[in-house]
């Protein structure tokens, strides 16, 4: 029987507007609609849902490290699919601490197969994935593209520059999912339904390292404007990229 | 004492980003007191020894057939090794496909603190801070690292590459190399094209071209300018162009230094992906599209007409006409 753990997360909806309070030391999340981190949600979730309805034995687990404000979005992952879902109740930011409290709980529940996105929205990181296989001593594909399973063995694309490259792997291991691995699905009714009586298990974190702590936040500076350049006058545009931005 | 950068390659030759990654390490290392030292895993043609320009001391290498295939384990096995023997106090990736693989792991086997994407040299006049790219490019956050050693993956364009004079020395590294678990099956890589990830020069297409069979206007600019070419969402996820071309929030995010975007609106999850971008054209008929509130230059006009003429105009440039 497959174990697959799939982590999520919450990230401000991709429209929001950002803003610091704080000294610019905390995102202002007054007004800010939250949602599943689309990378996690599109294709690391629904592609864990397909493995399952490929063999419906398989049981699937969701993991979120973060506070009680996020149940809601852990619900709606729910409602996607999955079994059940764990919340390790803390609010770091930090990468290293977050790995560390799905490893705790990976190393717990023995899972086959541990996807992630390939990075949260907000933070940007990309590290999650790497940080928990090292932490389980497991092999790490990122950024995969396409994943398949046969037995035990897995059949992953991952990108890299300018193609893509296939790996082999026998599993267990640690994935991280971008674009290619499913398409988006929309939670229906009985979904929704059926989320509500799914557990949801909150979990106490267990001591972990913080590495890093962000200091402070900045916007970048506003663009001067746009210098409009008449359509019959394109020569105009190529000199201006030649002599005033010099960037050809 | 050092600081250790990973120089990354691909068939045989070192990554331009990597050159970034260099002249950020020197820079650095220079800061601390300290000397910069390269790694480089497989076989390589290139002249190490040149690299010195670049400001390293030292490179080095395992030139081994076995390396010139990627493995996030081995190569985080081995750098963690030179890192000790080195005595690094920073070790530096550029924040690419193979960056983002092998940085969490040696964070986690070094228990190194790690900024990834980041855009500057770090403050150490109190701490160590580095200033990092989040929310999609739409923000700055400085990132103070706690631990002894740190790491930095750097973002693609976000430091010039700057050579000056010397050579380095370059030392086989004693290492055993670690069985890999994954095997690398095939690679399939798209030959002659400019890697979007680190071009310096990108022409975008949008859902304004109305279809792939109209794409020669943004390939023959392209062409003409030495640039890559992607598009926005839309155009991939109706498969007018490939998937490795989307650029955008839920695509590639790039920083070039010139982006054009021909017939694409600037949607916000578009702009997340480019907005780093060091000068922006815009080419849209509509001069109430969004985009132009995010470009430096603009052009309000029909693509079909104005593109080919653009190209032109470089060619001439150029000289190639
Ligand atoms: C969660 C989420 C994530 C997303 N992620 C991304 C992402 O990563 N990347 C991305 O690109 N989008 C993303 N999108 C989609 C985004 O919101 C926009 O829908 C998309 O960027 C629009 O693509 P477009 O500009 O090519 O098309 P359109 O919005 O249709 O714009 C076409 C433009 O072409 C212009 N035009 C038409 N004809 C001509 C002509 N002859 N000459 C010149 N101009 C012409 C029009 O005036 C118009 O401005 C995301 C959306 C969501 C909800
Ligand atoms: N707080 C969190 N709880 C659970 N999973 C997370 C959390 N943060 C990040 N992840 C997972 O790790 C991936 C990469 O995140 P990051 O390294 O922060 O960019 C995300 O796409 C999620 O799958």
């Amino acid at each position: 029987m497959m174990k697959i753990l799939v982590c999520i997360s919450k990230t401000p909806d991709t429209t929001a507007k950002i803003a610091f309070t704080d000294n610019n030391t905390k995102f202002a999340e007054a007004g800010v609609q939250f949602i599943l981190n689309p990378y996690d949600e599109w294709y690391a979730l629904v592609r864990a849902i397909e493995l399952k309805e490929a063999d419906p034995a398989t049981v699937l687990h969701l993991i979120n490290v973060g506070g009680a404000e996020n149940d809601p979005i852990i619900r709606k992952a729910l409602a996607i699919g999955g079994d059940e879902a764990i919340r390790v109740n803390s609010n770091s930011h930090d990468d290293f601490y977050i790995a560390s409290q799905i490893a705790e709980v990976a190393r717990q529940n023995h899972y086959d197969l541990i996807f992630t996105g390939k990075e949260t929205i907000d933070y940007n990181g990309s590290s999650i994935g790497g940080m928990v296989a090292e932490l389980l001593n497991l092999p790490f594909i990122s950024l995969a593209t396409k994943f398949s399973l046969e037995g035990n063995t897995a059949t992953v694309e991952r990108e890299i520059e300018g193609g893509e490259e296939v790996n082999v792997v026998n599993l267990p291991a640690v994935v991280s999912c971008q674009k290619g691995m499913a398409e988006q699905r929309i939670p229906n009714m009985r979904g929704i339904m059926s989320a509500r009586t799914k557990p949801l298990k909150v979990v106490e974190p267990v001591p972990a390292d913080t590495f890093t702590e962000i200091a402070s936040f900045e916007l970048p500076p506003a663009k001067a404007g746009v210098k409009l350049i008449p359509a019959d006058q394109p020569e105009e545009l190529v000199r201006l990229l030649h002599e005033e931005a010099k960037v050809i | 004492m050092s600081v250790l950068i990973f120089l990354d390659q691909a068939d045989g030759h070192i990554k331009k980003s990597s050159f970034e990654a260099a002249s950020y390490g020197a820079k650095l290392a220079q800061d601390l007191n300290t000397s910069a030292e390269g790694i480089v895993l497989g076989n390589v043609h290139d002249d190490l020894p040149s690299f010195g320009k670049y400001g390293l001391k030292k490179i080095h290498t395992i030139k081994n057939d076995v390396l010139n295939n990627f493995d996030d384990e081995v190569f985080t096995h081995i750098i963690a090794e030179a890192a000790k023997n080195t005595g690094a106090k920073a070790i530096i990736f550029s924040n690419n496909f193979n960056g983002k693989s092998i940085a969490p792991r040696l964070s986690v086997m070094l228990k190194a603190g790690l900024v990834t994407g980041a855009v500057g040299l770090p403050q150490i006049s109190n701490g160590f801070i580095v200033k990092k790219s989040v929310f999609s490019g739409k923000a700055f956050a400085n990132v103070s690292i706690k631990t002894e050693i740190k790491i930095i993956s750097l973002n693609a364009n976000a430091y010039k590459v700057s050579e000056g004079e010397g050579t380095a020395e370059v030392v086989e590294l004693q290492v055993q190399i670690p069985e890999s678990r994954v095997k690398v099956e095939a690679v399939n890589k798209v030959s002659g094209e400019i890697p979007l990830a680190e071009a310096e020069l990108v022409v975008s297409g949008g859902r304004g071209l109305k279809g792939p069979e109209n794409w020669a206007i943004v390939t023959d600019l392209a062409k003409a300018l030495g640039a890559a070419t992607s598009c926005s969402r839309p155009v991939s996820d109706s498969d007018w162009r490939p998937h490795h071309e989307h650029v955008g929030q839920t695509g590639l995010t790039i920083a070039p230094n010139l982006y054009i975007a021909i017939g694409i609106s600037g949607a916000i999850q578009h702009l997340a992906g480019v907005n780093r971008s060091k000068t922006i054209v815009v080419i849209n008929k509509d001069p109430e599209a969004p985009f132009f509130k995010a470009a430096d230059y603009g052009i309000v006009g029909d693509a079909f007409e104005v593109v080919p003429k653009i190209t032109e105009a470089v060619k001439k440039l150029k000289g190639i006409i």
